[in-house]
């Protein structure tokens, strides 16, 4: 283990021994910042079983009023950039440079798509005077307070969702522009496979979203 | 400790000494600057919390509210809360202790993560910033647990920015404890297995585990009340459909678990204290490392313990007491194990082997009252009474507080190159233990007899021992001044510390005092167990070039000085 150190080995961080002791680290560490984020998402997820649970209907009328075709399409383009995502890891790993940045160009482009079509989504939910707690106004059935409580719980797992999704954005762009400078080579590739990891996690939590939110109980109200 | 007969020259370059300048400390990635950064930070955060301690003890010196009223007293009582168990407690033994033992402890040269490292004091100090803004305009009355619906639709203190600073803070714990876990798997020098870790690694894993799964769910919580004050929609509001129990559930479900953030790195300490005090292999060391990861699993499932008066279910309660009670059999597992090798152990009174002591019979008590508040129809009783408060006060300043003192002044010949004065901290060391005591024990009583925490006047009959509470305190406040004295004192004038003062066992003292900014000249390798004490001739010495005849470190400790 120890033999392979040289002090100039490229990419290797002056306290670690080896490349392979750095690349456990840096995965590790990144499973663990995902546990630390499947918490942080279980605490919404808690709140909204709860009270899914104890308003069933107010929620199933509320959720019926989501745009669920466009949420479809978000789902569809989540797991796209996923894909994606898996192919520049791949193409960093077997060192292609071009297919590397290729990918990660489509992967931004996947995300921003799906943060615009949340925007639109958003747009519509102001326009139609769902935002609880400042413009909240609901004519159709169920109890308002309760739908507002959907809205609530709705715009909190989305929008920080949606704030990951721009962080993972963010991280994107650095990849592409440290690939562009010929950071990685199949030696060291650990940034975009510890990136990936990240970007699969934010795409997971989609898919529980969209179906607890637009799916389930929709069908009731009509 | 005959330590000053020997005359010590200290290295040359070491890690304080490499580099001056103010900018060289904020800017460090070296995982011991930042646990000095971390240990100035905490220690202004403990005296700030000990400030309003003094008032709450001085409003309850009469029976009336003559030194403030109700609405002081309230912010008094929370801000002492907040800033102790956030500020103080939480990061006191990881972020400072661990943070500069855990590489030594493994032979490793950092943390894995040293610029996570360096910016989790940056967000530590953020959400401390934040909060001494809060403190200054006004504080918060909510007490520390911050419950709705009064935190989110009635009170007028400054809960949205108090939030915000402790959301802020978490992440500094999220980021100690992933940057822990991560250095414990990965950066162990060769030959160091698990089973030879120094069990302060253990119950910094341990800790690192809740660290990691508790704080998220504090920070999403802490989130949800800030949204819900600013939007009032109701979630955790039961006259718009919420329920407030969901936020209690939350909260302990952190909040609970961190009660084992602030005893288990103690934990730690104790065992390295009470192995290398006594010269002996500590008792069942697989037992005691399992203990911590024990305490630290069930730990998360006895949050409920908290709402035994609250709507949740008497069945809930029923099983949450159950587990509650198993938390115990962890506990006294390390406690007898101590206690066992203490057996016959060739033990040494010095300085951190009393805070030990004080620390194992403060733990007995506080734990043993744990299981009263643990018994569904006692704890009904006792609820929200001084009795809960002598409790864990017993384990968070009598459990944390002496572990936090005692490895402070094991591990300080190592952090500063210095001795400090023996004769003085064994005083200080009896005045805390006195003052202790004294503060809390009539607290169970008062307790038990029914005076309720958080008031500001009580009936005269509690004066008697509210008075002698408060003079505990005054006493307990010097016992802790005495230390901040000297320690600082013997930073410039204390007799150089020799590589190994104490004849002890554990990489860290295999290097200099203070060590190298890359910790060892060499990584080590470990060819031997944990603690594994025996005649000076039989072991190997590592470590070798760089290293000066006086440090030569000495793995297997030799004659007593």
């Amino acid at each position: 283990m120890a033999d392979s150190h040289t002090a100039s080995q490229y990419g290797l961080a002056h306290h670690f021994e080896s490349m392979e002791q750095q690349r456990e680290a840096g995965t590790l560490g990144m499973w663990a910042f995902l546990i630390t984020e499947i918490m942080f998402f279980g605490g919404l997820f808690l709140a909204y079983l709860l009270y899914r649970s104890m308003y069933p209907n107010d929620f199933a009328a509320a959720s019926s009023h989501l745009n669920w075709p466009l949420g479809f399409v978000n789902t569809i383009v989540l797991i796209c950039s996923s894909l994606t995502m898996a192919l520049a890891v791949y193409y960093s790993q077997i060192g292609k440079k071009r297919l590397l940045l290729l990918f990660l160009a489509i992967t931004v482009l996947l995300g921003l798509t799906f943060l615009v079509i949340k925007a639109f989504e958003y747009y519509d939910k102001y326009t139609d005077h769902l935002i609880p707690g400042f413009l909240f106004d609901w004519e159709g059935p169920g109890n308002p307070q309760r739908v507002q409580m959907f809205y609530w719980i709705y715009f909190a797992m989305t929008g920080i969702h949606a704030l990951h999704m721009i962080i993972g954005i963010g991280i994107m762009l650095v990849l592409i522009y440290m690939a562009s400078r010929n950071r990685f080579t199949p030696e060291y590739h650990s940034p975009v496979e510890i990136s990936g990891l990240y970007w699969h996690f934010v795409d997971i939590v989609w898919i529980f979203l969209f179906p607890l939110l637009y799916l389930i109980g929709a069908h009731e109200a009509h | 400790m005959g330590t000053e007969a020997l005359e010590i020259a200290p290295p040359r370059t070491h890690y304080i000494n490499v580099a001056y300048g103010v900018k060289s400390w904020l800017l460090t990635v070296d995982h011991k600057r930042i646990a000095l950064l971390y240990l100035a930070s905490v220690t202004l955060f403990f005296f700030l919390g000990g400030a309003f301690a003094v008032g709450i003890r001085l409003e309850l010196l009469t029976p009336q509210g003559d030194f403030v009223q109700a609405e002081s007293y309230n912010r008094l009582f929370t801000m002492h809360g907040i800033v102790m168990v956030f500020f103080f407690l939480i990061p006191a033994i990881p972020a400072t202790l661990g943070n500069f033992l855990v590489p030594l402890m493994i032979g490793a040269k950092d943390l894995a993560f040293p610029k996570l490292n360096l910016l989790s004091w940056y967000v530590y100090t953020i959400g401390a910033l934040l909060t001494v803004v809060a403190i200054i305009m006004g504080g918060v009355d909510t007490g520390w647990t911050f419950y709705t619906p009064f935190s989110t639709n009635y009170s007028n203190g400054n809960v949205l920015l108090v939030g915000i600073g402790v959301f802020i803070t978490g992440f500094s714990s999220i980021l100690t404890g992933l940057n822990f876990i991560v250095t414990i798997h990965t950066m162990r020098a060769p030959g160091m297995t698990w089973f030879r870790l120094p069990l302060f690694i253990w119950s910094h894993y341990a800790t690192s585990m809740i660290f990691i799964l508790g704080t998220p769910v504090i920070a999403i919580t802490v989130l949800l009340l800030a949204l819900e004050r600013i939007a009032h929609v109701g979630i955790f509001d039961p006259q718009l459909g919420g329920d407030p129990v969901l936020f209690q559930h939350l909260f302990w479900f952190y909040s609970h678990p961190a009660v084992y953030i602030m005893v288990l790195p103690a934990m730690g300490v104790i065992s390295e204290l009470v192995a290398n005090m006594s010269r002996k292999n500590i008792f069942g060391y697989k037992f005691v490392a399992f203990a911590s990861i024990a305490i630290a699993v069930f730990g998360f499932l006895v949050w409920g313990h908290h709402l035994f008066v609250s709507t949740q279910s008497i069945y809930a309660g029923m099983i949450f007491s159950i587990l509650s009670y198993a938390v115990a059999i962890p506990s006294a597992v390390k406690t007898f194990n101590w206690t066992a090798t203490l057996y016959r152990g060739s033990i040494s009174y010095n300085t951190p082997m009393l805070y030990a002591f004080g620390f194992i019979g403060f733990f007995i008590i506080g734990g043993m009252t744990g299981l009263f508040l643990a018994a569904l129809g006692v704890d009904v009783h006792v609820h929200d009474t001084y009795f809960v408060v002598a409790h864990f006060h017993y384990i968070m300043v009598g459990g944390t507080i002496m572990g936090y003192l005692g490895g402070l002044h094991y591990w300080w010949p190592k952090i500063t190159g210095r001795m400090y004065p023996e004769g003085w901290a064994r005083f200080a060391a009896l005045v805390v233990f006195v003052g202790f005591n004294l503060t809390f024990f009539p607290q169970f009583l008062l307790g038990y007899m029914g005076m309720p925490r958080r008031y500001y006047a009580y009936p005269d009959e509690f004066q008697v021992l509210n008075v002698m509470s408060t003079a505990g305190a005054s006493i307990l406040g010097v016992g802790y001044l005495i230390p901040m004295i000297y320690l600082i004192w013997s930073m410039r004038y204390g007799p150089h510390a020799p590589a190994n003062p104490w004849g002890a066992f554990g990489l860290e003292w295999m290097t200099s005092s203070p060590p190298p900014t890359e910790n060892f000249p060499e990584t080590p390798v470990v060819t031997w167990e944990a603690y594994e004490f025996r005649p000076y001739e039989e072991t190997e010495v590592v470590g070798g070039s760089g290293v000066e005849e006086a440090d030569i470190p000495e793995p297997g400790p030799r004659t007593r000085h």
